[in-house]
């Protein structure tokens, strides 16, 4: 076939084009230019996006003999990815870009433009396996990243190659070594790309400004306090709340709940973030759409969470949608509207839909896309936010 | 392979190999005083004698440098410090928007960090500046004018400019006007002392020299400060030991641009219309940008011969130049890049294209290797090309 090579700069995307290469593709490397202002040399790698990386990856393309190319999406990831990032925190939800990034550009605007400009399919470097169009964990756990693709559809994995399918990041990095790649011990990426100093809430507090609102609490009612914004607080956010006053039973209060018109922000005791079940909308089968439903499942709501088993079912969204509606067995602390539920199945293997998280029930209170979650880890994985 | 990207660089020519290689077998430094340094120095000045008169400069007139980058760093820079330094009110330089970034970062640079003040001169729709608009900006105030800098042909549209008309106008207020004729060279008829100019930048690799080196032409009357210090080689305007293989490789390659050019001019122009009447022809919306290369200025064509820069509407030029690449054809979309993003080229949007249309540019450009094989390898793949990348673009904007 002839694949488009996505080569971020990193290891994975490096190797993932040599095992391309040697099971006997014609491969053209590109990289993607995201960033309107890509760094210079001098901020230093830090796995996409900037000069460096680019320079990486063209270095791993000559290596490899294969002609790399750079293309430009970087109207395409302002219009989508960021403008959907600085939306969503906006709506109060807690988006993940990079889903974003792979659903609107690796696997759209690259894939179409590949597709377009005569190539039958775009390889990467992403850690999950592909067996017989189903979309599998990888075998090294700690470095699986079904959950980031689970948004893209049948038709676009059918035009995907995971060349890395059941290695370990170990073995990555030794293969990276053996065939001398100067990027075999460079560090993954953890950041947001676009938001290079790791700083989230001081990116979204510049571009969304100050929009005070008041903290209330969420048994009582009463007004605690007055914020500069939802946008900076997450649900299940314990730090950083300034408030003067301790709960009257002396326990931590969380961020429970954003809603975003009225710019109100509620806290409460930990008890409420536990998350019975979740509703999600835009719903996606990557591997097909199954039958059976409703079905044992067990169910990831987070890029680097763990799992819990529960019951998936269908129902009737707005407009002539689908919901995603999965009754959870245990409760899950802390889920925010905006993050992504990966429904794989009950052995936790492969991936059976995906959706945005619209709603979560609450022990019993209901919440409606203004409820729950835990910290900034969950979405950008950039750690508690100060 | 078929490499239409000489307006990127070109082959060194073989004279210029062996007379590099011959001079690299010797040693000494053209600044000592024994007989190695002696016989260096015979060298250099020879080839200083030989460029000189190739391009109608005296000896003295030829700063050596590291190339057109640097040839035209030095002019604006130190022709505006030293001319500012003599009266303060001259703080204003003015240059087209479609310089070469040589010309145009040095400028702007200088506008953000010595106060200056930039003055765009306007082009036409070919891309050339006219005598009377840059009369115009001068009278605008003709004493705070430190220097004028029109480069003599678009590296990316091969227009050329009225340089002595220009320089002739600059003259009139006592202003100093250099100008990039790093693409003129070797194509078009370069007189220093003829057209008038006061600094003149060329760059060797265009013109099969090794890279790495060029000169600036500079009048004994232009003041000049330098940009590096050191031993003071090359009048003080430019310290620094002279490499001495280079400059003779420079020699060798001005000589042969100049006693090849009319015939080599005649038979790149024949190549170019070929081209672009070929292409015209199978894909009759495409087409030439920039002067059509049929008038006369300063005794050589309106346009450079070896220059085909065509827009193709529907395209993107960074998908025709990877179809092209994969079917081994070599051309350049003539947009400047850092690490590769393609950006529409700013000598486009200076000239008033909108950047759409500037996106779907692609330039070929001929050189000494050149054949009618060239031509008839893109005529051969081209309309499949176009085709594939209009129907991408299509996809693209679908998407969207």
């Amino acid at each position: 076939m002839r694949v488009v090579a996505a080569m971020s700069g990193g290891v994975d995307s490096a190797v993932a084009a040599a095992l391309a290469i040697d099971a006997g593709h014609e491969v053209t490397g590109v990289h993607m230019a995201l960033s309107r202002t890509p760094g210079t040399l001098r901020t230093g790698s830090r796995g996409c996006c900037t000069i460096e990386d680019a320079m990486d990856a063209r270095r791993v393309c000559d290596r490899l003999g294969i002609p790399y190319y750079v293309w430009d999406f970087s109207e395409e990831f302002a219009e989508t990815v960021v403008a959907d990032f600085l939306a969503e925190y906006e709506a109060g939800r807690t988006p993940n870009p990079c889903l974003r990034c792979n659903e609107k550009i690796k696997f759209a605007a690259l894939l179409d433009r590949a597709v377009a400009l005569g190539f039958d399919a775009v390889a990467t470097g992403h850690h999950v396996r592909m067996v017989d169009g189903v979309l599998h964990r990888s075998l090294d756990a700690a470095k699986d990243q079904s959950y980031v693709l689970a948004v893209l559809t049948e038709d676009q994995l059918s035009h995907s190659l995971f060349p890395l399918a059941g290695m370990t990041k170990e073995q990555v990095r030794r293969e990276a070594a053996a065939r001398g790649f100067a990027v075999a011990a460079k560090p993954d990426s953890y950041d947001i790309c676009f938001i290079p100093d790791g700083d989230t809430r001081g990116y979204l507090a510049e571009r969304l400004g100050d929009r005070p609102g008041p903290l209330v609490d969420a048994t009582t009612g009463a007004v605690l306090g007055e914020h500069r914004g939802t946008h900076g607080y997450t649900i299940g956010q314990r730090k950083g709340l300034g408030l003067s006053r301790p709960a009257p039973d002396g326990r931590p209060r969380f961020v429970l709940g954003i809603e975003p018109v009225s710019g109100t922000v509620t806290v409460g005791p930990v008890t409420g973030l536990d998350v019975h079940e979740v509703t999600a909308e835009r719903v996606v089968f990557p591997s097909g759409r199954p039958s059976d439903f409703p079905l044992r499942c067990t169910v990831q709501l987070r890029a680097h969470g763990g799992t819990v088993a529960g019951t998936a079912d269908l129902r009737p969204g707005p407009q002539r949608t689908e919901q995603l509606r999965v009754a959870l067995d245990q409760p899950v602390r802390g889920v925010a509207p905006g993050q992504t539920a990966v429904v794989y199945d009950p052995g936790d293997d492969f991936v059976i839909a995906a959706g945005t998280v619209v709603s979560t029930v609450v022990g019993t209170v209901v919440g409606t896309g203004v409820n729950t979650a835990a910290a900034a880890e969950v979405a950008t994985g950039t750690g508690t936010p100060r | 392979m078929t490499y239409l990207d000489h307006a990127a660089t070109t082959p060194v020519l073989p004279a210029v190999i062996e007379a590099v290689a011959a001079a690299s077998a010797t040693t000494g430094n053209a600044s000592s005083l024994h007989a190695s340094g002696r016989a260096a120095r015979r060298r250099l000045e020879e080839a200083r004698e030989s460029i000189a008169a190739d391009l109608g400069a005296r000896p003295s007139e030829v700063v050596f440098t590291s190339g057109g980058t640097e040839s035209d760093n030095l002019a604006l820079t130190g022709i505006l410090r030293a001319r500012r330094q003599a009266d303060p009110r001259r703080r204003r330089v003015l240059v087209p928007a479609i310089e070469h970034h040589a010309v145009l970062d040095t400028a702007e640079h200088l506008a953000a960090r010595d106060g200056v003040e930039l003055g765009w001169l306007e082009v036409d729709d070919y891309g050339r500046v006219h005598a009377d608009t840059l009369a115009a900006a001068i009278n605008e105030a003709p004493d705070e004018v430190a220097l004028v800098s029109v480069m003599w042909a678009n590296n990316e549209v091969g227009t050329v400019n009225p340089v002595r008309e220009l320089a002739g106008v600059a003259h009139a207020r006592g202003i100093p006007l250099h100008t990039d004729a790093v693409q003129a060279v070797g194509q078009l008829p370069v007189d220093f002392a003829a057209v008038g100019v006061d600094a003149l930048s060329v760059s060797g690799h265009k013109l099969g020299a090794t890279t790495g080196v060029g000169a600036l032409l500079v009048t004994r009357q232009t003041p000049v400060e330098p940009l590096l210090y050191g031993g003071g080689q090359e009048r003080g305007i430019r310290s620094g030991t002279l490499d001495v293989p280079a400059a003779v490789g420079l020699a060798v390659a001005v000589h042969d641009a100049v006693q090849q050019r009319a015939e080599r001019a005649a038979a790149l122009a024949a190549l170019r219309d070929e081209l672009v009447s070929g292409i015209r022809a199978l894909l009759p919306d495409v087409e030439l940008t920039g002067d059509p290369g049929q008038s006369i200025i300063d005794g050589g064509p309106s346009r450079l011969p070896g220059s085909a820069h065509l827009r193709f509407p529907g395209c993107e030029g960074d998908a025709l130049l990877m179809l092209l690449d994969a079917r081994g054809i070599e051309c350049s979309t003539g947009s400047a890049c850092t690490a590769g993003v393609p950006r529409p080229s700013h000598v486009l949007l200076a000239m008033g294209m909108d950047e759409r249309t500037a996106r779907g540019a692609l330039r070929f450009s001929f050189g000494h290797t050149s054949s009618p094989g060239d031509v008839r390898a893109v005529l051969d793949v081209i309309a499949p090309v176009v085709e594939r990348a209009r129907a991408a673009a299509l996809a693209g904007s679908r998407r969207r």
